[in-house]
């Protein structure tokens, strides 16, 4: 099991050697969440309209192993903007993905760029 | 720096860590704690729950990073062998030697096993650690195999050993409990309460054999029995041993401290050992010449060795231990506190009992009758923390003393005051040893404004959980003391109740989640107040879920329930419960096509496990085309009106009980509410729909309907209240939609029908007069609101699937036409289920 989770660490903008083109801005919900293929990596993608922000995780829930973020509410806690896992609506930061109500481990964040109308995501492999 | 090592790195271990760190001095210290298992400080008392969930995490006290944070050095897996007190060092088994100052011993119990011939057989077991639930659930798994009908027995019919005869039976094995005593729980029953303990459980399916002695546990290498006289014997293919407990005194038996005559390693009330420099508390200290197996006194010991080695050397032991429990998990309430028997020479007692409901009270007086000196509580001990308040403190009881017992007998009342008249010193969560004074003045005085705050800052209720019912009631009233509105706000965002966002929302006619949140609250919102709000839009203008989808929550968003594995449920809707053969074969069609489990629900209708997401559309074109509609067993709305035969078939059918059960289901189908409803419908008293059981309940009775209003099964179960006799379907209808209306209205967020009721001021009597009455003066609002819900329902997956956007909501990824391929399915019978959650 762990060997899936292990599959996702974070990659920082300066870390980024592969701009992935996912699909077309109007292909994401305005406020929600869609995944995103990537080799064998699937993660979530969400188009946070009220901040005008987009953010990249995984998508794959550290508490169960299961493959839903893309699933959950976004919102925000104290500011920091956060997705609920659709399973235990256990809550993680979008920004450093660090477990918000519990002590799960972190999990991966990528960035997000939009180029032409398109939407690209940072792997560093 | 002086160094303090904790040896046990249990629960009274694991508090010692967390009282000293929180102490000013503490700074000065360095603490190292070694434990023997291999993982850190775990929760014992709800050690059953890893049977429910196998979550070996969310047992844990703290995580690993929280010893890191607090300057703690914590060495799992490596026990200590040896104290060396001339050169204050100790050893340890990978022989590493430490130096200490202080030494504290908190190396807790092991189950004590008695040595009865052939117990080192395969296939018996101790109930004490994670990893003797680990070897029982796959011990278990095994025999099952080969065996579906394996019994088991659990040696012992104390509290821990019946709370091993439900881990037993929920490991789906058929439990026995063998007792040597002639009753169940010897230390905390009297026989009468025994007896009637004994036959709610024997009604569960829990075998209880009293007053055997074991002789022998037969077998080869493996346990196939035990013996207990020449012709008198069981089979059994397992055996969990739950006698008693043995203190780990070994390490103070090998360092000479003193020691008791049947073990423990003897503490003055300081918690000192003969060597002053040397502490030992938890299940390891004898005390009063007693062990204590219950975490609060042990918790008590660590404040005291805390406060001593910190130097407040006034924090003594207290001389009584409070003795006093409640049994969990099992399904029967039990209770037992103080003097559970009473020697006339102290006090007498009054009993009750009602064998056909399972019920005993005793309670035991004192001669004046002034005062609560103990009693036992079984079938029903909802009284049991304010009984227990009033024996701690002392508390006056009525005059009449039965009372207690037999109930006021006046509305609504309970025979003794509220939680606001014990005394500000009386301990109100004794495992964190927390006095009601604590949980006010953190209020008063500490800044706390509602029962989060409370929590985090005194830790109350963290322990057992027994306490809370008590401390909700001592916050609100404080709270309310202080003139402060007990509000229930929504969430960060939004600082109203739901009945009053409802009615903003109302008034300025708000459509979206932006519009509300810009106009009333502030923020991005979250998972607790769009969801809300999508249920406020929903029941203002009856949109679907499709409306907004990103604020609905998760399940409403994909109009479907989510599993365990990530994939779905699919439930249509069967009015009533009555389905045509024709339908039944589309369902056994599409179950067959999509490889989907498939069960009847308890709500008389049929669910669909294990759809991929990317399937639900078109097995929902399926359903719909065939006439179905969606069953919303995933919204916040109504579910089933269940149904029972009726005067269709039924010889004692007074009504059609079919015929109108699907008229109301189809009238309420797709409504929002605060939470979900549930109606039934039964012909006659006989009562086979359960319609009591039900928000709404509907009876036949001889010229008309008695309706019942806010029953619910699930975790509190409640019957519902009559609100109206002998009317005909016509006025049914025109009060269930006043009712639903002011519920909807009104109600807090998740609050079912049933707890709605018991908070409306003046109860079922206001309701009456407001539904029924209409003193109000709403009534021909409320009706007209709810015909426009019920005139603007329509399908919602009929919506989805008819329009190209909302279908590709259904797509696993948005740049892929593939599946998630991470899901594992695993045969279950001749059907199919999830593969196990890891760890
Ligand atoms: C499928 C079913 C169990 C079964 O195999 O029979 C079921 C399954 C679930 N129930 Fe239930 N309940 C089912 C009948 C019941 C009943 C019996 C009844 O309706 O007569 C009850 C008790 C009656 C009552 O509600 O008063 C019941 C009381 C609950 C509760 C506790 C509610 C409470 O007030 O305490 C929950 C939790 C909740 O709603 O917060 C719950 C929640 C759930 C959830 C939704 C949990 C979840 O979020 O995943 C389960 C998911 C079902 C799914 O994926 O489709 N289920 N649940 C039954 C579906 C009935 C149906 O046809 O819709
Ligand atoms: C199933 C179950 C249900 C229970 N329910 C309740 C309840 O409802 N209410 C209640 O009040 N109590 C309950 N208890 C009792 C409660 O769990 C104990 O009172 C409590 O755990 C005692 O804490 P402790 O730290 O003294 O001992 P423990 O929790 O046993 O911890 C001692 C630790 O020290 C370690 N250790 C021992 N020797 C050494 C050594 N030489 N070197 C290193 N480490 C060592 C052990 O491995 C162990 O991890 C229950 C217990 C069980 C098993
Ligand atoms: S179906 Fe209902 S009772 Fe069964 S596990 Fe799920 S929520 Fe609990
Ligand atoms: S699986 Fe995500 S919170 Fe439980």
């Amino acid at each position: 099991m762990d060997t899936i989770l292990n599959t996702y660490s974070t990659v920082k903008e300066s870390e980024v050697s592969v701009w992935f083109k996912a699909a077309e801005v109007g292909k994401f919900a305005k406020n929600g969440g869609v995944c995103v293929k990537y080799k064998d990596k699937q993660i979530a993608v969400f188009n946070f309209q009220r901040r005008n922000k987009w953010y990249a995780c995984q998508n794959l829930s550290p508490e169960k192993n299961e493959n839903v973020l893309s699933r959950g509410m976004i919102g925000d806690e104290n500011g920091i903007p956060k997705v609920a896992c659709p399973l235990h609506k256990k809550t993680f930061s979008l920004e450093t993905g660090e477990n918000l109500n519990g002590d799960l481990n972190a999990i991966a964040t990528y960035p997000v760029k939009i180029v032409d109308n398109f939407v690209y995501i940072g792997f560093s492999e | 720096m002086k160094s303090v090592l904790v040896i046990g790195n249990g629960m009274v271990g694991y508090k010692f860590c967390e009282k000293f760190v929180a102490k000013e001095y503490s700074k000065d210290f360095k603490i190292t704690v070694f434990g023997e298992e291999p993982r850190p400080a775990y929760d014992r008392v709800h050690l059953s729950e890893f049977f429910e969930n196998g979550d070996a995490k969310a047992l844990e006290m703290a995580p690993r990073s929280w010893y890191e944070k607090n300057n703690i050095e914590l060495i799992t897996n490596e026990r200590v062998t040896d104290i060396h007190r001339t050169n204050k060092t100790i050893t340890t088994i990978s022989e590493k030697t430490y130096g200490y100052d202080y030494l504290v011993l908190a190396t807790g119990s092991s189950a004590f096993v008695p040595s009865i011939k052939g117990v080192e057989k395969k296939g018996v077991f101790v109930y004490r650690t994670i990893e003797d639930l680990e070897g029982m659930m796959s011990y278990a798994e095994n025999l099952k195999k080969k065996n579906p009908k394996a019994k088991a027995a659990v040696l012992g019919g104390g509290l821990l050993g019946l709370e091993a005869a439900k881990a037993v039976m929920d490991m789906g094995l058929e439990p026995h409990v063998v007792e040597f005593a002639s009753k169940l729980m010897p230390r905390q029953l009297d026989k009468r309460g025994s007896s009637v303990l004994q036959n709610k459980l024997e009604n569960m399916g829990i075998n209880i054999l009293l007053s055997k002695a074991t002789n022998k546990i037969l077998g080869e290498d493996t346990i196939t029995g035990m013996e207990f006289g020449e012709y008198d014997k069981i089979d059994v293919e397992m055996l969990v041993i739950s006698a008693g407990i043995r203190p780990r005194d070994e390490l103070g038996k090998t360092c000479d401290l003193k020691m008791g005559t049947r073990g423990g390693i003897v503490v003055n009330n300081k918690m000192q050992t003969s060597d002053p420099e040397i502490f030992a508390i938890g299940e390891v200290a004898l005390y009063n010449e007693m062990i204590y197996g219950l975490v609060a006194p042990g918790y008590e010991m660590a404040d005291v060795a805390v406060d001593q080695i910190l130097g407040t050397t006034e924090t003594l032991m207290s001389a009584d231990i409070d003795m006093s429990t409640k049994l969990k998990l099992i399904g029967v309430d039990v209770a037992s506190f103080g003097e559970p028997f009473m020697p006339v020479e102290k006090g007498y007692s009054i009993l009750f009992e009602n064998k056909t409901k399972d019920l005993y009270k005793r309670i035991n007086i004192s001669h004046d009758g002034k005062k609560l000196l103990g009693g036992i509580l079984i079938g029903d001990a909802s009284d049991y923390n304010m009984f227990h308040q009033i024996y701690l403190n002392g508390l006056p009881i009525p005059e009449d003393a039965e009372e207690l017992i037999i109930g006021s007998r006046g509305e609504g009342g309970s025979s003794f005051g509220s939680a606001m008249d014990i005394p500000d010193a009386a301990q109100v969560c004794s495992c964190e040893s927390i006095t009601k004074g604590a949980i006010c003045s953190s209020i008063t005085e500490g800044g706390c404004n509602n029962l989060a705050d409370v929590i985090a800052k005194t830790k109350v209720t963290t322990g057992c959980g027994g306490c809370k019912p008590m401390v909700v009631d001592l916050v609100n009233e404080t709270l309310k003391s202080l003139g402060k509105e007990v509000k229930e706000t929504i969430c960060e965002h939004f600082e109203y109740t739901r009945q009053e966002l409802f009615g903003i929302i109302k008034i300025k006619q708000l459509k979206t989640f932006d519009e509300a949140i810009d106009t009333c609250g502030k923020g991005d919102g979250c998972e607790i107040c769009k969801p809300l709000v999508a249920s406020i839009f929903a029941s203002l203008y009856n949109d679907t879920a499709n409306k907004e989808e990103v604020i609905q929550d998760s399940n409403d968003k994909f109009l479907a329930n989510i599993q365990r594995n990530g994939t779905y449920s699919v439930v249509p809707r069967i009015p009533g419960g009555e389905i045509t053969p024709e339908k039944l074969i589309v369902i056994g069609e599409v179950g067959k096509k999509y490889n989907l489990y498939t069960k009847i629900t308890g709500g008389q209708r049929i669910d669909l496990f294990g759809a991929q997401l990317n399937d639900l559309p078109a097995i929902w074109k399926i359903l719909i085309d065939a006439g179905f509609e969606s069953g919303h067993a995933y919204g916040k709305s109504l579910r089933t009106v269940k149904s029972c035969v009726g005067s269709s078939w039924c010889r004692y059918g007074m009504a059609d009980s079919i015929g109108f059960a699907i008229e109301l289901e189809n009238r309420y189908k797709g409504l929002r509410s605060p939470h979900k409803f549930k109606g039934g419908v039964s012909a006659c008293i006989r009562e086979c729909a359960e319609a009591r059981g039900k928000d709404f309940g509907i009876i036949a009775i001889e010229g008309g309907w008695n309706l019942y209003v806010g029953g619910n099964g699930g975790a509190t179960p409640r019957h519902a209240q009559l609100l109206a006799e002998q009317i005909d379907n016509e006025t049914v209808i025109k009060y269930l939609d006043r009712f639903f209306m002011y519920y909807i209205r009104t109600a807090a967020p998740l609050m079912r029908t049933s707890t709605w009721l018991d908070k409306l001021e003046g109860g079922i009597e206001q309701l009456k007069k407001i539904v029924v009455d209409d003193k109000l003066n709403i009534a021909f609002e409320l009706e007209s609101e709810m015909q426009g819900l019920v005139d603007a329902y329509q399908c919602e997956w009929k919506q989805a699937i008819e329009n190209d956007d909302m279908v590709s909501r259904f797509q696993h990824f948005v740049n892929s036409e593939d599946t998630d391929d991470n899901i594992l399915f695993v045969p279950m019978r001749e059907q199919l289920q999830p593969s196990a959650w890891g760890n």
